[in-house]
Parts: C-alpha cells; sequence; structure tokens
C-alpha cells in the first residue's frame, strides 16, 4: 500500500515537473527564436553610431538576463501575482501557471541569448552568400536560420535543462503544495528537511537522469556541428 | 550586363580608403583578369559588381544602365543574372544536389534536376548529388561553388582568386572549367587573382589593381613582355639583376648583396626576373639535386592559405623568397620562424619579363 502511493507520487512529481518545465520551453521558443533570430540578423554598418549602441545594449541585457537568478524571478513574479499584486485577479499564485510564468521568463533570455550568436556567428557569410546566387533579402534570412538550426535546437536543450533543474522561482511562486505544485527539484527540498531521504534520493536519481540525457543530446548535437 | 563599366569608383570602410577611384570597362564575352596583392581591393571591386556593397562615390554601369544600389528590387534582379565565386568557399548544410539547386529554387524554378545534374558533370562532380556539402574536401567544394554560380547561366561571372585555396589537381579543374564555359558560352568573366601564369593562359586583358589604384590595364604582351616599373608589385619573388652568358649557354643573373641565380634564358644586361613560389623545393638539410640554385635562408614568416602554406625565407639575410608547400610536408617538416632551410629550383623555372 505504501510502496504504491510512493512511487505514484514519484510519478506525480516527475510528470508535473516535465509539463511545466517543457511548456515553459515550448512557449519561451516561440518568443525567443524569432527574438534571437532578428537580433542576430540585424547588420550595423556603422553610419549610425547610435544604432550600434542600442545593439550593444541589446546583447547586454540579454545577456545579463541568461544569468539571471531564478529566487529573483521568483519573487518578481510572486508579487506580480499575489493577490494584491497588479495581476492577482488572476489567481494565479501557487498553480502550475505560476511556475511556468516564473520559467518561462528565465528560459526566454536562454533561449534569446543561444540563437543569437547561433545566426550571429554565421549570418555574414550565408547571408551574403545566398544574396550572390539570387536570394531576396527574405528568403536569405530563411536560409542563415535553417543553417543555424544546430544552435537553435542546442538553445531549446539548454533552456529546458535549467528549467528542470531550476528550484528558487518555482518554490515562491508554486509554493510547493502535495499533489499540485511539487515538482522533482522542490520536492527533493522538502524531503531532505523532512528527513524523507529514500524520496529525496530517487527523484534526485530521475533528475540526474534527466540531465543526463539532455547533456547526451547536446553532446551529439556539439559533435555532429564540429563534424560538418 | 555583359558590358561592365566602371566609372571612378571609390570605396570606403568606416575612414579607411579601399578603392581610390577605379575606372574601366570590359566587353561582353571577354575574360578580364585583376591582379594585385592582398588588400589590393580586389575583393572589395568584385563584391561591389556583385551589388552585395556598395560604392562610396561612382558609378557602376551593367549593359549601358547605370547601377542603382539604392534599389533592393533592383539589386536582387541584377544580381540573378550575375555568379560569383568567393575565395573563403561556403557552402550551405545541404546535399550537394540542393546546394546547387538552391539559386535555381530562389528564382522560382522547378525542374532543377536536369541542369543540376549537367553542371555537376563539368565541374567533374557527377556522382556527388547526394552527399552533404559539409563533407567534401576543399577542392570538391569549391567546384560546387562554381557550379552553383553557374547553374543559372550567368551572362557575367565574377572569380575572386577561385584557385588560391586548391591543389594542382583541383586547381587545374577550375581553370579547365572557366576557360570552357569562356569559350563556348560567351560569357563575360571578371577574375582576380595574383598567379600569374594563370593571367598568361586564361585572360584576354589584366589590369594590376595596387593599394586600391588601378596601376596598370593591357594584354598580358603588353604589360608582362614590355618593360615597366609597376608591374612586379603584384608577383612574389621578383628580382632585378645584371645577368650574363656562362659558358654552358644559360645566364646567371646577380641580383646583388651576393646572390646569383642561373637561368635557362640567354640574356645580356639588366633583367627582372620571377621564380614562381610553387617551383621552389624547401628542404631541412642541404640538397644535392639537379637544380641549378640551391641557397640556404631562414624562415621569417608564415602564411597558412588553407591547403598550402606560404613561407618567407631570407637568403644571404637579406633577400626574401616566397616559397609554398602543403600544409601536410609543412607540418612533417616541424618548421618555424627563425628555422633553418635550403631552398632549390631549377635554371628553367626563372622567368625574364
Amino acid at each position: 500500500m505504501y510502496e504504491g502511493i510512493f512511487w505514484e507520487e514519484v510519478l506525480n512529481i516527475t510528470l508535473l515537473s516535465l509539463k511545466v518545465s517543457g511548456l515553459a520551453t515550448l512557449i519561451g521558443a516561440l518568443i525567443g527564436i524569432p527574438i534571437g533570430t532578428f537580433l542576430g540578423l540585424r547588420r550595423f554598418k556603422g553610419k549610425r553610431t547610435i544604432m550600434r549602441f542600442v545593439d550593444v545594449i541589446m546583447k547586454t541585457i540579454v545577456n545579463t538576463f541568461m544569468g539571471l537568478p531564478p529566487v529573483v524571478v521568483g519573487l518578481i513574479v510572486y508579487l506580480l501575482l499575489t493577490a494584491s499584486g497588479p495581476l492577482g485577479w488572476l489567481g494565479l499564485l501557487y498553480t502550475p501557471m505560476a511556475m511556468i510564468m516564473t520559467q518561462l521568463i528565465i528560459v526566454i533570455p536562454i533561449i534569446i541569448g543561444i540563437t543569437m550568436s547561433a545566426v550571429g556567428s554565421i549570418e555574414k557569410s550565408i547571408r551574403e552568400k545566398a544574396l550572390s546566387l539570387g536570394a531576396t533579402e527574405t528568403q536569405a534570412a530563411l536560409l542563415v536560420l535553417r543553417e543555424a538550426r544546430m544552435g537553435v535546437l542546442s538553445s531549446i536543450i539548454a533552456a529546458f535543462g535549467a528549467a528542470i533543474s531550476e528550484v528558487g522561482g518555482i518554490m515562491i511562486t508554486g509554493g510547493n503544495i502535495r499533489w499540485w505544485t511539487r515538482t522533482l527539484t522542490t520536492a527533493i527540498v522538502i524531503e531532505t528537511e523532512l528527513g524523507n531521504f529514500t524520496m529525496a534520493l530517487t527523484l534526485g536519481a530521475i533528475l540526474l537522469t534527466i540531465a543526463f540525457i539532455i547533456n547526451l543530446a547536446l553532446t551529439i548535437i556539439q559533435v555532429k556541428g564540429a563534424r560538418e | 550586363m555583359s558590358k561592365v563599366e566602371v566609372k571612378s569608383l571609390f570605396k570606403e570602410y568606416s575612414g579607411r580608403q579601399v578603392l581610390k577611384g577605379i575606372t574601366f570597362s570590359v566587353q561582353k564575352g571577354e575574360f578580364f583578369v585583376l591582379l594585385g596583392p592582398n588588400g589590393s581591393g580586389k575583393t572589395t571591386l568584385l563584391k561591389i559588381l556583385d551589388l552585395l556593397e556598395e560604392p562610396t562615390s561612382g558609378e557602376v554601369w551593367l549593359n549601358g544602365e547605370p547601377v542603382d544600389y539604392s534599389s533592393s528590387k533592383e539589386r536582387v534582379m541584377l544580381r540573378r543574372r550575375i555568379g560569383m565565386v568567393f575565395q573563403q568557399t561556403v557552402l550551405f548544410n545541404m546535399s550537394v544536389l540542393d546546394n546547387v539547386a538552391y539559386p535555381l529554387k530562389v528564382r522560382g524554378e522547378r525542374n532543377f534536376e536536369q541542369k543540376v545534374k549537367s553542371v555537376l558533370e563539368l565541374v567533374q562532380l557527377k556522382g556527388f548529388e547526394r552527399k552533404n556539402a559539409l563533407t567534401l574536401s576543399g577542392g570538391e567544394a569549391q567546384r560546387v561553388a562554381i557550379a552553383q554560380a553557374l547553374v543559372t547561366e550567368p551572362e557575367l561571372l565574377l572569380l575572386d582568386e577561385p584557385t588560391a585555396n586548391l591543389d594542382p589537381k583541383n586547381a587545374s579543374i577550375v581553370e579547365e572549367v572557366i576557360s570552357h564555359i569562356n569559350r563556348e558560352k560567351e560569357i563575360t568573366i571578371i577574375m582576380t587573382t595574383h598567379n600569374v601564369s594563370q593571367v598568361e593562359n586564361l585572360a584576354d586583358r589584366v589590369a594590376i589593381l595596387d593599394g586600391g589604384r588601378m596601376e596598370l590595364l593591357g594584354t598580358f604582351q603588353e604589360i608582362f613582355r614590355s618593360p615597366s616599373p609597376n608591374k612586379n608589385l603584384a608577383m612574389d619573388n621578383i628580382f632585378h639583376g645584371v645577368s650574363r652568358i656562362t659558358n654552358e649557354g644559360t645566364s646567371i643573373i646577380d641580383i646583388g648583396d651576393g646572390v646569383h641565380i642561373e637561368a635557362a634564358f640567354k640574356r645580356v644586361g639588366n633583367v627582372t626576373i620571377h621564380v614562381p613560389p610553387e617551383d621552389i623545393i624547401l628542404s631541412k638539410y642541404p640538397l644535392i639535386s639537379s637544380a641549378r640554385n640551391t641557397f640556404e635562408g631562414t624562415i621569417t614568416q608564415i602564411t597558412d592559405i588553407g591547403h598550402i602554406v606560404r613561407l618567407r625565407v631570407k637568403v644571404m639575410s637579406i633577400k626574401d623568397f616566397i616559397v609554398q608547400v602543403t600544409k601536410r610536408s609543412f607540418n612533417e617538416m616541424q618548421l618555424n620562424i627563425g628555422s633553418k632551410v635550403y631552398i632549390a629550383f631549377k635554371a628553367s623555372s626563372v622567368q625574364a619579363n
């Protein structure tokens, strides 16, 4: 009986983790890839110093947000969603939706940043070549994105990796409620505090396995990229 | 289109002048070569002709019409009648077939199979269709790039040092293809190079570019067979000296500083000689060979240009010889700046202008 509930809870926690981080990554990709592509494709010909300045500022902001502490994100989302906050009327605090929002803010800069540099690193040569072969600017941009596909894919994997292992943000906005908003990371925190090491270690092993699979995928992409 | 006119073209990059008033015109079907050292503005000029760069001032006329660089529509339209091969080969991460079909696809053409097939045959890459283009060797990749430029049957072909990074075998295939299409299809070709023998074999006319200026313009005969002080700047291993004829019927040229070069020709008096870098043999040990010219020197500069490494070897601590070796033998010989080496070349490799 006890065994059954144990594994049921493990499954519940794992699935919630995958769902929250998966959805955050998916929505983040839909928002982040177009922005990252746009930023990576921008060319500043040195004529307008102000534009180059804007470019540098934009990229610095993206890079800063890539390293944003999840706890801080959690705090900000909490203040937005709390009953007296501006989005309090939505009633989303301590729901999986609040956790998705939190992780979304964490993954978007990661996806933008990696996509931006993947696109930026090949932009000049691929675009110029495509144009010289008769492509329009739009056709050339699509080809650049296609050629940067491995980099874009690694941005998604890296984002998912950051989301699934994140703890501070979702702890604040999800509330770590059992059977409802308890994920692998937040559960490990509470189970360790309660002395339930069997549960904590089981969840830890699952998290490690997921991290291993993510890194395996990233490495395969990198090896493939290097060979090409 | 097939006629190209360039009128007092200037190009500036953030305050640095790359082209300083270039004027010339190329006739339909002409093979025109731009010769000049690195940094002379050759690539920039080609990119302006391919409408990839905009001139700072001056005009380009194609087929009797001035080019409007500000109209993106016109840029695409004109580019679709021009083919360009870059010095650095850029191919897309897709099959050879898709790479070569790309220029046709962006033009909305559906039936490209036959065209791709015949152009791949032309560059001797039949059977490579399904291979990923990024797995090809440097020479094969450059031939795919040429196929991409030719598949649309351009009226004007721009070639930026198409053989610079290639081994001799691939270079000769590329030269063959280029001269074939120039003869058979009457495509106007503008090519940059710093290989003088290519000029002699292929070009109708040559322009020598240096420091963003056009120094000389004429046929190969006019430029290389007549005395002129400027022509040397485009070439490596140029020496001036006094020649005398030996008992054996060869010539010894004293190029100063105690360096004497033996040549197979018979000349007396002042001469300018040229030793092609690819004809010079490099060794770490003193050479016993049939080569009439052997010198000891020190490596002072190493330039990696893809499969080939160019070395500057100082002889008698004053005369610089440029030597080309393949990357493989360079690595095997474990050479460094300061390494003591021996260079050798045949008397018949020495050319007089």
